[in-house]
């Protein structure tokens, strides 16, 4: 090959197709993911476990209006969108940041945006496949009958709560160690869940979790099962919109800290 | 302090400076890692940056990616800023990386950091030139630690950048890759491309760079070939077994230095030839004589004493 000349300007390169780029990402990490057992499997396996022995084994009462196999696909659904999102962004980010990998990435030409777009596609996927086997496990043991449009805006409004938790495992992935990483998100995650009545109702939860009621408003994963209990006509507290409007919040909140985060690496690293 | 730059006649190549930096000094809190630091990455070359531990190697390659921005002072590479996009489709780098994504094979890794650039290598000539093709299938972390190497040398050039940053790239392997490597390294030099080399092992520099820079505490304290370098420290040695005392040896005109080593003694001299006259004659049974310049090490060993 002759030598190279160096005053070659770089306008003289086709720019790599963005679209292209995003796509291998994500179909990476996708991949990357699935083949973790510690991330598939957990994060598939116990929402769809609870939902077997709690929803179709001993599922045969009634919560409030609805049976409990009806119940609990909201419930478990945004536990399960909720882990899958939380995971797959938290424990990544912190992992590639405190280990050089995300190093690696910034000093190539990928743009950023295709890093973290990876992940939301990726923990889109999961949630979707979370959801869709608890419904088709409702459907097919639970005897759940709901109409067709019904169920499709329930898999919808679950797999569009994915984005909150995005963002508040952004923001945990920004300041957790590549090591700690999986127990910070288990501090929110788990007992979250249980606040919000997630494993089970909120009426049946001790009288001392039921007083600090009042702080609700400030869980997530309260407004994404509220939102999907409406469409299944088990809806408690609070008009629609007002669930909307705090998990965007929420997320801007989250996206505000993950910034932070990030211009924290920057001055460390320069 | 600065050798005279003399024009490199072992390879003909175009000598326009491809990455630059200025007067650069960058602090991290109250440690200063540059302090007006200045270095040249001239088109078609290998140049090797050497320094001790915590010297500021790193930083130097990190203000070169864009990685970093410098305190003050000013960074060029192919005339623009390392950290825009653009700048970067013409640049590879292979990092010091602690975990690299284990559930993606070889290939897969070569084709995602492939996509993101203009023109990529085909993937099964990336493979090839980092030895990887028999590997292409087997996942990262089921890979030795001189393959993984490998993993991301080929994540470095498949992007067939015109410069190249290469990081410490033959720690952990053994001397048949290293040897491999240093032959890839030099093929990629004779098809025109530039290499940034940072590495602990003097050896590697005197085979593959065509200049060095040597820097310490932050600061450029030698720049210059393999050569020039090495002729900053005094003379040769002379390494022989006999029978000679230490005090008659220092007697001998022209020695600067005698030390023993296992059964033979190193002598160190400007006039090896009149010093081995005068053991020759002193001792007929005198045996085992070797003579060699003093190598890199020492000129680096040297070097970097002077400065404390």
């Amino acid at each position: 090959m002759a030598s190279v000349s160096t005053t070659m300007p770089a306008a003289t390169f086709a720019r790599p197709n963005p679209l292209r780029i995003c796509f291998k990402e994500a179909k990476y990490e996708f991949l990357k993911c699935l083949r973790l057992p510690m991330y598939s499997v957990s994060t598939m396996l116990f929402p769809i476990m609870f939902y077997v022995l709690f929803g179709l084994v001993m599922g045969r009462q009634t919560i409030g209006s609805i049976s409990t196999s009806v119940y609990l696909i909201p419930a478990y659904g945004t536990f399960g969108v909720m882990g899958a999102s939380l995971f797959g962004t938290a424990a990544t980010l912190a992992g590639d940041r405190g280990l050089g990998w995300l190093q690696v990435k910034r000093a190539s030409p990928m743009p950023i945006y295709a890093y973290f777009l990876a992940k939301v596609v990726m923990s889109v996927i999961f949630s979707t496949v979370d959801v869709l086997a608890l419904l088709t496990l409702g459907v097919a043991f639970g005897g759940v009958h709901i109409p067709t449009l019904v169920a499709a805006k329930l898999v919808l409004t679950l797999v569009s709560g994915s984005l909150p938790f995005c963002t508040m495992g952004l923001a945990i992935g920004y300041f957790a160690g590549p090591t700690s990483a999986p127990a910070v998100i288990n501090i929110f995650y788990l007992p979250m869940s249980f606040c919000s009545g997630l494993w089970m109702p909120f009426m049946f939860l001790p009288k001392f979790v039921q007083k600090i009621a009042v702080f609700l408003p400030l869980l997530p994963p309260y407004h994404l099962s509220q939102l999907v209990f409406h469409q299944v006509g088990a809806g408690q507290g609070g008009p629609i919109l007002w669930h909307w409007e705090s998990l965007l919040g929420f997320s801007l909140v989250c996206l505000g800290i993950a910034w932070v985060g990030h211009q924290r690496d920057q001055k460390a690293n320069g | 302090m600065a050798i005279a730059q003399v024009v490199s006649i072992q390879r003909s190549r175009a000598h326009g400076t491809v990455a630059e930096i200025q007067g650069a000094s960058k602090n991290f809190g109250s440690v200063r890692a540059l302090v007006d630091f200045n270095f040249q990455v001239r088109a078609g070359e290998l140049t090797a940056l050497l320094g001790p531990n915590g010297a500021g190697k790193t930083t130097a390659i990190k203000l070169l990616l864009g990685l970093a921005c410098p305190t003050s002072g000013r960074v060029s590479v192919f005339g623009a800023d390392p950290a825009e996009a653009t700048t970067r489709t013409r640049v590879g780098a292979m990092l010091q990386v602690g975990r690299v994504p284990e559930s993606l094979r070889a290939a897969e890794h070569i084709d995602l950091f492939s996509s993101y650039y203009p023109n990529p290598l085909p993937i099964s000539e990336t493979l090839a030139i980092a030895g990887l093709e028999e590997l292409r299938d087997r996942k990262f972390g089921d890979l030795s630690g001189g393959q993984k190497q490998r993993v991301l040398f080929a994540l470095a050039i498949c992007g067939n950048p015109d410069l190249l940053f290469l990081d410490e790239p033959t720690v952990g392997l053994d001397v048949e890759a290293r040897h491999l490597l240093w032959q890839e390294i030099r093929n990629l030099l004779g098809r025109g491309k530039t290499v940034v080399l940072t590495t602990h092992y003097l050896e590697e520099t005197d085979t593959l760079a065509d200049r060095v820079a040597v820097i310490n505490n932050g600061s450029l304290i030698a720049e210059g070939t393999p050569a020039q370098i090495k002729s900053r420290t005094a003379g040769k040695k002379i390494r022989c077994v006999t029978q000679l005392s230490a005090a008659v040896i220092r007697d001998i005109k022209g020695v600067i230095d005698v030390q023993a080593d296992r059964e033979a003694v190193v002598i160190q001299s400007n006039h090896p030839e009149s010093v081995l006259r005068g053991l020759l004659s002193l001792d007929l049974e005198i045996s085992g004589i070797e003579v060699t310049s003093a190598g890199l090490e020492d000129a680096f060993l040297a070097l970097t004493r002077e400065e404390k």
